[in-house]
Parts: C-alpha cells; structure tokens; sequence
C-alpha cells in the first residue's frame, strides 16, 4: 500500500487524475462514444452538458467501468482500466458516483447505507466508519436523519445522504450524473449548496447536468457533447457567452 | 395553493348513519340488492341446518378419553381414538420405552425454532446453538453414547415428518437462492447448468423423484453401498422444493432495479458482497409471501412419503385406522390430523407476515 502511494505523489502528482485517450464505445452495432479525448487535472471541476441521448452518462459511466469501452484508454490516478477486475475495484473506490434516482439502499439505514463501503470495502472498524459517516452527514446537514430509511426522506434529502455515502469512501474524484433532475425544483438548491462546498474544498468532479447557473459558478471547464463526441469545451465564461460551434448555440438557445 | 384556501373554508359533514356502525355494514354488504339479500339469507339458513348437529356430534355426544367398546354405543364423535393411540400415531415404530428420545428432541426442536423466530436472536450465537442442537437431536434420535441404536427405519409418525420437513426447507432455501443467483449468471456453463437442473425437477412430480430416490438410484451404487432411506428422501425432497424456490427467487432479483446493482459497484464491492450486503436481502424479502407458500406446500408433500414405506404421521394415523377396534372412525382421525397440519402451516404463515411487517423500511 505505503510504497504505491509515494510512488504516485512523487511521480503523478502534476498528472491528470483522469485521462481519457481516444476513447470508443458501442451498444451492439451502436457508436455511442467516439474519439473521447479528456484530461482531468487534481482539483478540477468540469461540467458537462448537451441534448438527451449525447452520450453524457455513458461517457462518465465509462470511467468507473459501469459502462466497458471498446477502444481507446482510461486512465485514472494512474490505474488504467482493463478487464482486470481488481484494477476496477480499486478504481472504483477512488471514484465516487452521484445517481440522477440516488439509489440508496432501501433495507438499510442512512447510516448503515454510508457505512457499508467503508466496511466491506475499506475495512475499516465499524466505529470509526459511523464517526466518518456522522462527520459526513453532518456535512450535507443531515444528521438527525442517520437513523431513518432511505424511504422516509425527501428526494433532495436522500441525494445529499447519497453524496455523502460516496464521500465516506474518501474519492479522489466524483461523478455526478445530472444530480438535480429527479428533484423538485425547491429541492435542487440544497443538493447544488453541497455540492458547491465540496467545489470550494477542491474535490475534482465531474459533473454531467443542465443547471447552468451551478455552470458558471463552480466549473472551471464546461463541456459541450453532442452524438457521443465533445463537440466544445471552454471556461464557462466563453462557453455561455461566446459559443463556437452551431450545436453549442443551438442548444444554449434552447435551455438558457 | 389554491387549494390550501379552499379546504380551510371546506366543511367536513359526518357520513350519513346507514353508511356506518352495524347497520351501515349489514346494508353494504349483506343487503344491498335483491340478489345479494337472497343469497344471505340462504347462506344463513344452511348454516342453521350444520352447525348445531356438527356441534353437537363434535363436542355434546363425544367422547374424549374412553376405550373402543365405549364408543360403539354413541352417536358422536369418538376423539378417543387419538388419545388412545397418541403413542403410535406421534412415534410410530419407535421403541416404546424409549419414546421419550423423540419428544425429547421435538421438544428441543420446538423451542430452537421459537428462540430464532426473534429477530434479536440472529447474531453469531445462531448457527453454534443449531448446530449443537442438530447434534443432540440426532443423539437422541439415533441413539449411541450410552443410549440404544435405533435405526432410522424405525424412525415414524410426527417427527418423521418434522425432521423431514424442516431440513428440506433449510437444505431447499440457500440451494434454490444459489440456483436462482447461477440462473443469472454471465457464465453460459454455470447458467445453462442451473437452467437445466430447474426446468428438469419442476417438470417431474415429488412422487417420482421419491420412487427414484428409493428404487432407481441404489442400483447406480456399488455393491455394498447403502445410503440410508430417510436420508435418500430427504435429499429428493431438497432437491425437489430447492427448484420451486430459486424460480420464486428469481422473481425477486428481477424486482430489483438495475441502480442497486451499480450503486454496489461504484462503492466498489464485490460480486459476492453485493450480492449478500444489498441485492439478497431486498429480493428475498420482495418474495417471503410466495416462498413461505412454497414451505408451506413443501411441508404437506411431506405425506407422500408414504409411497416408499416410511412411516409419517399420516402414515402412523392410517396404520391406526386399519386396527379393528378403531375402524370406522377416520372422520375424527383425519380432522386431528387437518388440525394438526393447520397449527404448522398457520403458524408458518403467520410468522412470514410478522417477518415481513418488522422488515418494511417503508417507501
Ligand atoms: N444499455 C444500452 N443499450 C443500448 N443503447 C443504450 C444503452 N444505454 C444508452 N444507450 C443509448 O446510448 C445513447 C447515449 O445514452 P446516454 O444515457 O449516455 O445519454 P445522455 O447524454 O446521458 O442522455 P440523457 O440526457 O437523456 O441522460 C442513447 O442514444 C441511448 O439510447
Ligand atoms: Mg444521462
């Protein structure tokens, strides 16, 4: 363990924490993805947006491996992304993942659901997994809830449960697939304020969602995909303010 | 919003008196046209011409606790039949001063089971206590040690049916979940294995795997080889019942959504832990009703074990019914025994219900 870690801040430390080369995906006969060519420096923030169907979700599922690619690399923190499935384990454990539906675990507790990984999967001693768990939940303001199910919360309640269940894994990066669009509006601004304060402590997220306000004052890059390429990439500044490409204008005309 | 300020100014009127209370009821659902009141009226009438003699041949003419003779010269029932013969029908051919060894480890089976019907009682002490049960059941049963060998021919009448019943339903359970869980698998061997052995055993009757397990598989063994009777049942038995559950199982899986599965894996957990920490524990409970129905159906089929000799209880109860002296009443004999199946198969039904209702974690 020891003697990895210090071979990767010596070595890897100025390295992208991800990096995407040349990346192909198919569904069967189906070219989702192609030719995605993405570098992710520690600590940044990117937001990715585009029409339904852009391949935006599969492009972010790709980098935990929820989703397999067919050519190209993937390279996170230094591990790249093979069928070897330890490789995938480890990967996974640096990667924490935000669904649209949360996915909560419905037969477990708040904060049995942020503790399980920590457990089985860090091995770490169940008490100190609950002080991790409660320090979290008290971080998405929560923390009274730690007891109840996942079915007795609110839809913005149970997503802020959800970030915290991945932040208990202690990421180097998060992914979150469009956190916001399976809430009520009054409940998108308490998921945008965490996720604000974990932008603010310097965690590099990815983050795929039409809530273009977060955009412009989180991202440092925002990404335009269109037929599963990155049609546009820019800091937000010129993104909104001086598109490019026709699709990027099309598309901004539509949802600004 | 608007509707906030209608229902303030909303008034709430009582229903009105023939919708509540007893009458409202009777109205509803008795008397509400002429058809539906004809028919209750009818229904009460032929309960009037049942009940009182059925009360009356069951309970006013009956006789308890006699001999045969006594019971020749009545018109009710003679539950004395079950009493009288209690020793045979509950322990069959099993030695009679050692029938206590049986009640014994009824009794101790009995109280393991009432002991891990509490949920707080499910911890690491669990599996040590049965095993350690099991071992003085099996003791008692079997005997050595300073007690006498009884064979497991002799082996009869209600724990036959207990034993035969409970361990095919501990042995069915996992197996029928790994069958189900390798019905899903992404490896075509292990799939199409699991697939075949399904479609195979469900598409066979219980009563010819028991004739085979009985008559067909000892001549694939090696001369000199005997595996025990009981045991060959009991193994037909699991296998049998195991197929019924993974399909139930299967159901269940299927029920979960495909964002558990990938919430597990971006958590990083492995198959095996995702699948015992996450997906298992929601799809069974997803299937505790139809796979409570399956026990319950498992434990009956019990009975047909007849077909190949071995002495259960409805066997034992048969057997006491072709003595002379109590020819002629079956009515009793077998309404103690429906009483007696219904007590099991409630109990276990009754118990899934509580199961299910203590693992609601709402939504
Ligand atoms: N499992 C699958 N099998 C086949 N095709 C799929 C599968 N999953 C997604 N697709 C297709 O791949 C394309 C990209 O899907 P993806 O979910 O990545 O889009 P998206 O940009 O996230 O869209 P949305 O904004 O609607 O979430 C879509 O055309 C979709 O129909
Ligand atoms: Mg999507």
């Amino acid at each position: 363990m020891t003697d990895t870690t210090a071979q990767k801040t010596d070595a890897t430390i100025d390295q992208p924490i991800i990096e995407l080369i040349g990346m192909h995906k198919w569904y069967g006969d189906f070219h989702v993805l192609s030719d995605i060519n993405l570098k992710v420096a520690r600590r940044e923030r990117i937001v990715i947006c585009g029409p339904s169907g852009s391949g935006k979700s599969t492009m972010i599922r790709c980098i935990n491996r929820l989703e397999e690619h067919q050519r190209g690399r993937i390279i996170v923190d230094g591990i790249e992304l093979t069928n070897d499935i330890k490789n995938i384990e480890k990967v996974r454990t640096e990667v924490g993942m935000v669904f649209q539906h949360f996915n909560l675990f419905p037969h477990l507790t708040i904060l049995e659901n942020l503790t399980l990984g920590p457990i089985w999967v860090r091995k770490e001693p169940k008490k100190e997994a609950e002080e991790t768990a409660m320090m979290f939940l008290e971080k998405v303001k929560i923390a009274e809830q730690a007891k109840k199910y996942p079915g007795q919360l609110s839809g913005g309640q149970q997503q802020r449960v959800a970030i915290a269940r991945s932040l208990c894994m202690r990421p180097n990066v998060m992914l979150f697939d469009e956190p916001t669009s399976a809430l009520d509006p009054e409940m998108v601004k308490e998921v945008l304020d965490v996720m604000i304060d974990l932008a603010d402590e310097g965690m590099t997220m990815l983050v795929v969602t039409h809530e273009m306000g977060f955009a412009k004052s989180v991202a440092d890059r925002v990404m335009f995909m269109d037929e599963g390429q990155i049609v546009e990439e820019n800091t937000p500044h010129e993104f909104f303010d001086n598109p490019q490409n026709e699709r990027t204008k099309l598309f901004l005309s539509q949802i600004l | 919003m608007t509707d906030k300020n209608a229902s303030t100014s909303r008034k709430y009127l009582k229903p009105p008196v023939t919708e509540v209370g007893v009458l409202g009821w009777l109205r509803e659902n008795l008397f509400n046209n002429w058809f539906n009141s004809l028919l209750t009226i009818l229904t009460i009438y032929s309960l009037f011409l049942v009940i009182p003699p059925l009360i009356k041949w069951a309970f006013v003419d009956s006789l308890w606790f006699s001999d045969a003779a006594a019971c020749r010269d009545i018109d009710g029932a003679c539950w004395s039949i079950i009493p009288a013969n209690a020793r045979f029908i509950f322990f069959g051919f099993f030695p009679e001063d050692q029938q206590w060894r049986p009640l014994t480890a009824m009794i101790l089976l009995l109280a393991l089971v009432l002991y891990s019907q509490n949920r707080r009682s499910w911890n690491k002490l669990l599996f040590p206590i049965w095993t350690a049960g099991l071992f003085v059941m099996g003791w008692l049963m079997h005997g050595g040690l300073g007690l006498p060998v009884v064979e497991t021919a002799k082996w009869s009448g209600l724990p036959l049916t207990l034993m035969l019943s409970l361990f095919g339903m501990v042995g069915a359970y996992p197996l029928g979940v790994l069958l189900a869980l390798g019905r899903q698998s992404r490896l075509p061997a292990i799939k199409s294995l699991c697939v075949v052995y399904i479609e195979l055993i469900r598409g066979v009757p219980l009563i010819s795997m028991l004739f085979m397990s009985s008559i067909m598989f000892p001549l694939f063994l090696p001369e000199g080889i005997t595996i025990d009777k009981v045991l060959r049942a009991q193994v037909a038995i699991i296998i049998f019942t195991a197929a019924y559950i993974a399909e139930v199982v299967r159901g269940g899986l299927q029920a979960i959504t495909k964002g558990q599965y990938e919430a597990a894996d971006s958590l990083g957990l492995n198959y095996g832990q995702a699948m015992r920490l996450i997906i298992l524990p929601q799809a069974l409970k997803i299937v505790i009703p139809p796979t409570v129905g399956i026990l319950i159906s498992a434990f009956k089929d019990t009975s047909l074990v007849v077909i190949i000799a071995l002495y259960d209880v409805l066997k034992t109860t048969k057997v006491t019914l072709s003595n002379p002296k109590w020819m002629g009443y079956s009515s009793e004999a077998y309404l103690f025994l429906a009483v007696l199946y219904f007590i099991f198969c409630y109990a276990m039904s009754n118990y899934s219900r509580k199961l299910e209702k203590a693992l609601h974690t709402g939504r």
